[in-house]
């Protein structure tokens, strides 16, 4: 085949390719179009914990008032307080309360969430003291048969660094990240049940509403009572479980206009549903 | 008898090879199918992602992966052009090659650290479809410069004396006879650019963020099938059944891309052995 | 056009620029030297000891190529001098079909399949091997397909040759082919290394994210990539200046790889040529 031939061939071709630049151009012109949207818009970043539960409630929110978009990011209580401090978000969520430094802030409780001990189901370990989760955690106990129970290594597994649960635990234990001898360290809380409910000598800990669904829905995992205190969502609702936390949104000064109809809308009755879908409890 | 030890150590192998594959495929077709569905695809998430579907994750990645080929395709094809045909100095060449692998090697998330401070917090992007696909442009763009100007310089240069000869113009042997010879090359680098780009969760997870919403523009910020199934795994209980259902959705959308591309390089090699 | 190529000289430019930047509050204090120096990752208490981490990624992207390696080979050598028709066809398509899957997908096998697996022999079961495993499996494509197209390039006549000679089909493979390909064979397992090096998923959950020197394979390990992944979301101040610099020693670690590979390429291209 010659090649004028060839090059008349694939034109064909070039202009296939020409057509494909042309697709892409009205594309991007589609999208520049689109770029005046005027919606009122909230942010919201903060605790994993808080995140999907605020999704939902931001979801209802919406479909209420069609000309409100909530945009909701995960990034850890920390990034909640700082956010809402500088600006960088309307509302900050929180899963802990606001400590000495933050009163600067505004927390609006919206559910509260309680913290247990998990270890496998066939863990025939009934009860842990305090000094004796603290020594496993520090790596002195490094045997279920040294609590009773049975002859197996122990996998101690902590949340990583920022993440308010483990604040709060270290704090509850008064205790340092640095001083805590862990085996697996996870990231959010599904991980956790992940990781505990597939090794038999593992301890771990997560949102007890969380465990206790996992549980019912036959995850080999089980809850520890704490200081004698069954680890259930009641015991978490009327206050007498001990390691339990506020989920707070938080916000800069008093709220107003749309921040503020949120806000009163996630202390409503009207999310009591959703709260109980998240496996927290309504305050 | 060392011959047939060896070659059965090498069946062994592959038969290995095919037995972990079926084993990962069959676990995630077996754990995802009962809930993919129609339905599936075309409804919002609820309850976390829990029930429901996809749409939206659908989109979103959609969204991000055309931001990023409309902006990585041109400029990733002129700068192949002008490396395989412009650049008269070699060791500029050489040196831009090398720059060129540097960037292809460096990991995914190093580019959503640098996404996440330049696009998001620099320019003021915030999370959004625009960061990510901004982002996932910087990614895919040295590996598709690569492809194509691979495929530029395979052209053979008698074609491109002969353009010249008959008095065509340069932009138009580029034109008309290197890209159309290149095509193939070009079309396979982008679709390898499409399944990485699809497949990325990390870079992601730091510029186009979370919201689980339908996008209305591109600076809305959304989540795309990756990051989903990583949430759905990681940080929602209950959320394993619909991770599995994205799973399968994402293998299949990269398994349909994976085989466009096939097709293409296999009908390359069938058009180059027929012109030599 | 030539302005063109030099966005991605600009392009390298601004990432290194951004991650400087950003990390620029801890290490222009001079803390930089206490990335090295200390042994702990407890970033709220002010320890930012990496060495770990650097190591515990160098020794799982060794552990993958030690795994995939071998099974990679063996895949090209079927797929060159075994198979045939649509056995080699189907061979292809299902290498073709393991690199689709997506590293998040086979970090959700790993935690629930391999994992659980690799604890019955030794607690926990998130650790160096498991993550090592996971990691080669996800490598073990761009391996098969490279050193395939190397031994496809391989000389014809150098094979009669060996064969003419009577020697036995292993030892053509094994002691002329795969030599013969050695330098193709050895870019695919630079580029499986800058994969395996750089992959974020997979390690963050399938390896355990333990900060620490590895004392065995079954120990839990934290890669650099997953310290990012881990951390960033949740980081503020010196803590995020401090997941920039992984990022950057990230970048530094694969252009070493990336400068080793051109310099064994030309070095593999000059003694062929002897």
């Amino acid at each position: 085949m010659s090649l004028v031939t060839r090059i008349f061939t694939q034109r064909a071709h070039s202009s296939q390719l020409s057509r494909l630049f042309c697709l892409l151009g009205v594309v991007s012109i589609a999208f520049l179009s689109n770029l005046s949207l005027a919606a009122e818009r909230l942010t919201l970043t903060g605790s994993s914990t808080v995140a999907p539960l605020a999704l939902e409630m931001a979801k209802r929110f919406e479909k209420n008032n069609p000309d409100v978009r909530i945009d909701v990011q995960t990034g850890g209580s920390s990034r909640g307080v700082n956010d809402a401090r500088v600006g960088l978000a309307d509302i900050g969520m929180v899963s802990r309360a606001l400590k000495e430094s933050e009163q600067d802030l505004t927390a609006h409780l919206i559910a509260l969430d309680g913290i247990g001990i998990i270890v496998h189901s066939s863990n025939t370990v009934k009860e842990l003291s305090r000094q004796q989760i603290i020594d496993i955690y520090q790596g002195k106990i490094r045997n279920w048969a040294d609590v009773d129970g049975p002859n197996l290594e122990i996998t101690v597994v902590n949340k990583a660094e920022g993440r308010s649960t483990l604040e709060l635990f270290l704090h509850f234990f008064e205790l340092k990240n640095s001083q805590i001898r862990p085996q697996v360290v996870i990231g959010d809380n599904q991980q956790g049940i992940k990781t505990v409910s597939g090794n038999p000598g593992a301890i771990g800990y997560v949102s007890i509403g969380t465990a206790e669904f996992e549980h019912n829905r036959g995850t080999p995992i089980k809850l520890l009572p704490m200081d004698g205190k069954e680890a259930t969502v009641k015991g978490v609702a009327s206050g007498e479980y001990p390691l339990s936390r506020p989920l707070n949104l938080v916000t800069k000064a008093q709220p107003e206009g749309f921040a503020a109809s949120f806000i009163e809308f996630a202390q409503s009755t009207d999310v009591l549903d959703l709260i109980e879908n998240q496996f927290f409890v309504a305050p | 008898m060392i011959d047939r030890a060896f070659s059965l150590g090498i069946y062994a192998i592959i038969a290995l090879v095919i037995a972990t594959f079926g084993w990962i495929i069959g676990d995630v077709i077996i754990k995802g199918i009962s809930v993919v569905s129609w339905e599936f695809l075309i409804s919002e998430p609820e309850d976390a992602g829990r029930a429901g579907g996809i749409a939206p994750i659908l989109v979103s990645t959609l969204y991000v992966l055309i931001i990023a080929l409309v902006i990585a395709l041109p400029l990733g094809i002129s700068a192949a052009i002008w490396l395989a045909e412009f650049s008269q100095n070699q060791s500029h060449t050489l040196h831009v090659g090398i720059i060129l692998d540097v960037l292809a090697g460096v990991p995914s998330i190093v580019y959503g650290l640098f996404g996440n401070a330049f696009f998001c917090i620099y320019l003021g992007l915030g999370y959004s479809l625009l960061s990510g696909g901004l982002t996932l442009a910087c990614m895919i763009l040295p590996v598709f410069i690569r492809t194509c100007e691979s495929g530029i310089r395979s052209v053979q240069s008698d074609w491109r004396l002969g353009g010249l000869a008959l008095g065509m113009r340069r932009s138009v042997v580029i034109w008309k006879i290197l890209l159309p010879a290149a095509q193939p090359a070009i079309i396979a680098g982008l679709i390898l650019s499409i399944g990485r780009a699809t497949a990325e969760t990390a870079a992601l997870l730091f510029t186009s963020g979370y919201v689980d919403r339908m996008p209305e523009s591109i600076f809305d910020s959304a989540r795309v099938l990756a990051v989903h199934i990583y949430d759905l795994t990681m940080n929602v209980t209950g959320g394993d059944e619909t991770a599995y259902g994205s799973a399968l959705i994402l293998i299949v959308l990269i398994i349909l891309l994976n085989t466009l591309a096939q097709g293409f390089i296999d009908s390359w090699f069938k058009r180059s052995g027929h012109y030599r | 056009m030539g302005a063109l190529s030099f966005v991605c000289a600009a392009l390298l430019c601004l990432i290194l620029g951004f991650l400087l930047y950003e990390s620029w509050s801890l290490v222009a204090d001079g803390r930089w030297l206490s990335f090295f120096s200390q042994t702990g990752w407890y970033p709220l208490e002010g320890l930012f000891g990496m060495t770990p981490m650097i190591f515990a990624s160098l020794v799982l992207t060794f552990g993958s190529l030690v795994i995939a390696l071998p099974v990679g080979l063996a895949c090209a050598i079927f797929l060159e001098f075994y198979a045939k028709g649509w056995v080699k066809k189907s061979f292809q398509s299902l290498l073709n079909l393991l690199a689709g899957i997506p590293s998040v997908v086979l970090g959700l096998w790993g935690l629930t399949e391999l994992v659980p697996l690799i604890g019955q022999i030794k607690a926990p079961g998130t650790s160096v091997l498991a993550g090592a495993v996971v990691l080669s499996l996800m490598i073990l494509p761009t391996l098969a397909l490279t050193s395939y197209a190397a031994l496809t390039s391989v000389d014809r006549s150098i094979l009669a040759g060996a064969q003419a000679l009577g020697l036995t089909q292993k030892t053509q493979i094994l002691a002329i082919a795969v030599p013969a390909a050695r330098s193709g064979i050895m870019s695919g397992v630079l580029l499986a290394s800058a994969r395996a090096l750089g992959e974020t998923m997979v390690v963050l959950m399938v390896a355990g994210n333990v900060v620490q020197m590895p004392s065995s394979l079954f120990a839990p390990v934290r890669a650099l990539t997953a310290n990012i992944a881990l951390e960033m979301a949740y980081a503020l101040g010196g803590h995020r200046a401090s997941l920039y610099v992984s990022g950057l020693l990230l970048t530094i670690i694969v252009w070493i790889l990336a400068y080793l590979a051109s310099y064994l390429f030309n070095k593999g291209r000059t003694v062929s040529h002897d």
